[in-house]
C-alpha cells in the first residue's frame, strides 16, 4: 500500500489523526496532513483506506497492491 | 427554477414531531424513504432540492460545482439569519476556495487535535466546577443552564479571548442568530451588536495581547477590523450552540439508555461512543445550504446550475447501509458500540467543521464526568414534558431539569 497527500487540499480536520494516530499527523503551524516516512503496517491497512474516504478535502490517496521497494515514494508530502 | 414544488414537497425547515424528540422532523424522512434527492420548499416560497441520501450528501458538501457562497444568485436562505450575512461580511462558513482557505486558515492552529489534547486538563477542570456549582446548589437543577450551556462557553471564551462575564449579551444574541423564528430586524440587530463587541475587543487586544485567537487574528495586518470580527462572531456562536445542544441532547437520550450510559465510564469505549452520539443525533437539523454552479447529475437527477440545494446531515446519518446491518440496531436507536466514524454530523467538504476535535474533547470528558460523578442521575420532569428548539437551526433541549 502506498498513501499520498496533498497539502494543498487539507482542511485541517484532523480526521485521518484521529482515524489513525501516529501515520497521519498535523503540521503544528498551520495542521496540514504530514505522514509517517515508512509505509502504514499491514494492521493499519483498514482504517488508512477510511481515513482516505473520510477525508473531507480528498487529500489522502492510497494505492494498492504496490508494495514499498526501497525508498518507493512514501514520504511526506511537505 | 427549473421545475415547481409540488403539494407534497416539504416546507423548509420542517416541524418536528413532539412525540419523538430524538428524531429528525418526519418530513426529511419521508423524503428519505422516497429517494436520496427531493423537492422541497423554502420560506421564501422558491423551491429548492433536499438532499437526503448519504453519498449525495456527501456530494454536496465535497464537490465545488456545489458553492457555499451566499452571495451566488439562489442560494437557499433557511433563515433570516443567513440572509442577513448579504448584508455584512460573510464569515469562511459563507464563502467559497480560495478566500475560505485563506481565512480558515489563519484559525486552523487553535483547534489541532494536539492543541486540543493538550487543554483537556483545562476543559477537565470547567466541567468539575460546573459540576461542583450544580450539585453545591442542589437538585433539581436545569442542566442546560449549570453545565450543557457553560462548559462550551466557558471553553469557547478561553480559546477566543473572550471575557466570560459578558456571557448573557453574547449567549442571548448566539441563540438569536441561529433562530428560525426571529425576525429580520432583530437578527440583523443581534449580528450588528455581536461583531461590534468582538472588533472592539480586537482593538483592545491590538493594545494588550493575550494568548488567545482574537489577539492572534488583531495582530494580523491583512485582515480588517471587521473580518477579525466576523471570524470571532463565528467562532464564538458556532462554539456555544452546537456544543451546548450535544450535550443536552446526547444527556436526554442517555438518560432514556441507563444501561448504554454505563459504557461510558470504559475509556477505551467513550470515543465511539461519542461518535455514534453525534451520528444519531446530528442536531444541525435544518441541514446545509449549497446552490449549484453548474447542471450537475445527482444521484438519478439532474441539478441545474442556480437551483439551491439543502443537504440533510440526519438523514444522511441514519443510512442502513452503511450504519446498520449485521447485529446492530436499526439507525434510529442507540448503540454505544456501534461503528459510526463513517458519520456526517461535522458535515463534510472542505467545509467540515473546524472545531470537531475541541467539540469531541468537550463531549468526551463533559459526558462521561457527568454520569461518572452522578451515577443517580435522572430527569426531574416526564420525558414529555421536555421543550426542544424546534425553532433554531441548531437542535436540542430548551431546558433539562434533573435530579441525582
Amino acid at each position: 500500500m502506498q498513501v499520498s497527500v496533498d497539502p494543498d487540499r487539507c482542511c485541517s480536520s484532523g480526521q485521518c489523526v484521529m482515524t489513525v494516530p501516529g501515520f497521519f499527523e498535523q503540521d503544528d503551524e498551520d495542521g496540514l496532513v504530514r505522514i509517517r516516512p515508512t509505509a502504514p503496517e499491514p494492521a493499519q491497512y483498514a482504517d488508512v483506506r477510511l481515513a482516505a474516504e473520510l477525508c473531507p478535502g480528498g487529500a489522502i490517496t492510497v494505492t494498492e497492491g504496490a508494495e514499498p521497494v526501497g525508498h518507493a515514494g512514501h514520504g511526506p508530502a511537505r | 427554477m427549473t421545475s415547481t414544488p409540488t403539494t407534497q414537497a416539504p416546507l423548509l425547515p420542517a416541524r418536528h414531531d413532539t412525540r419523538c424528540p430524538f428524531n429528525p422532523p418526519p418530513a426529511y424522512t419521508e423524503a428519505a424513504a422516497t429517494g436520496p434527492v427531493s423537492r422541497a420548499e423554502l420560506p421564501d416560497g422558491t423551491s429548492c432540492w433536499l438532499v437526503t441520501g448519504y453519498q449525495e450528501v456527501r456530494t454536496v458538501l465535497s464537490d465545488s460545482r456545489f458553492s457555499a457562497d451566499v452571495r451566488r444568485p439562489g442560494f437557499p436562505f433557511l433563515t433570516t439569519g443567513q440572509r442577513e450575512i448579504l448584508a455584512v461580511t460573510p464569515s469562511f462558513v459563507r464563502l467559497d476556495d480560495p478566500e475560505h482557505a485563506r481565512l480558515r486558515r489563519m484559525v486552523t492552529g487553535d483547534f489541532l487535535i494536539k492543541r486540543v489534547e493538550a487543554r483537556r486538563p483545562a476543559i477537565q477542570r470547567i466541567v468539575d466546577e460546573a459540576l461542583d456549582r450544580m450539585t453545591a446548589a442542589g437538585a433539581p437543577a436545569d442542566l442546560v443552564t449549570h453545565f450543557a450551556l457553560p462548559v462550551p462557553s466557558l471553553v469557547i471564551c478561553l480559546l477566543l479571548g473572550v471575557p466570560y462575564a459578558d456571557r448573557e449579551a453574547f449567549q442571548e444574541r448566539s441563540r438569536l442568530l441561529l433562530s428560525i423564528e426571529a425576525g429580520r430586524e432583530e437578527t440583523a440587530r443581534a449580528r450588528i451588536e455581536l461583531l461590534d463587541y468582538l472588533g472592539e475587543l480586537a482593538v483592545r487586544k491590538r493594545e494588550h495581547p493575550g494568548d488567545d485567537i482574537l489577539s492572534r487574528l488583531a495582530a494580523r495586518d491583512d485582515l480588517t477590523p471587521r473580518q477579525i470580527a466576523t471570524t470571532g462572531v463565528l467562532l464564538l456562536v458556532a462554539g456555544h450552540e452546537t456544543t451546548a445542544n450535544m450535550i443536552g441532547l446526547s444527556t436526554a437520550m442517555l438518560l432514556r439508555h441507563p444501561e448504554q450510559a454505563a459504557r461510558l465510564a470504559d475509556p477505551a469505549a467513550l470515543p465511539g461512543a461519542v461518535e455514534e452520539l453525534l451520528r444519531l443525533l446530528t442536531i444541525a437539523h435544518a441541514g446545509v445550504p449549497r446552490v449549484a454552479l453548474e447542471d450537475v447529475e445527482l444521484g438519478d437527477t439532474l441539478v441545474r446550475a442556480g437551483e439551491g440545494v439543502i443537504a440533510m446531515l440526519s438523514t444522511a446519518n441514519r443510512d442502513e447501509e452503511l450504519f446498520g446491518g449485521g447485529d446492530r440496531l436499526p439507525t434510529d436507536e442507540l448503540d454505544l458500540d456501534r461503528d459510526a466514524r463513517r458519520h456526517v454530523a461535522f458535515g463534510f467538504g472542505v467545509h467540515q467543521c473546524l472545531g470537531q476535535p475541541l467539540a469531541r474533547a468537550e463531549l468526551q470528558i463533559a459526558l462521561a464526568t457527568l454520569f461518572r460523578r452522578l451515577p443517580g442521575l435522572r430527569l426531574a420532569v416526564p420525558e414529555s414534558e421536555l421543550e426542544f428548539r424546534t425553532e433554531a437551526v441548531i437542535y436540542g433541549p430548551k431546558s433539562l431539569p434533573v435530579a441525582w
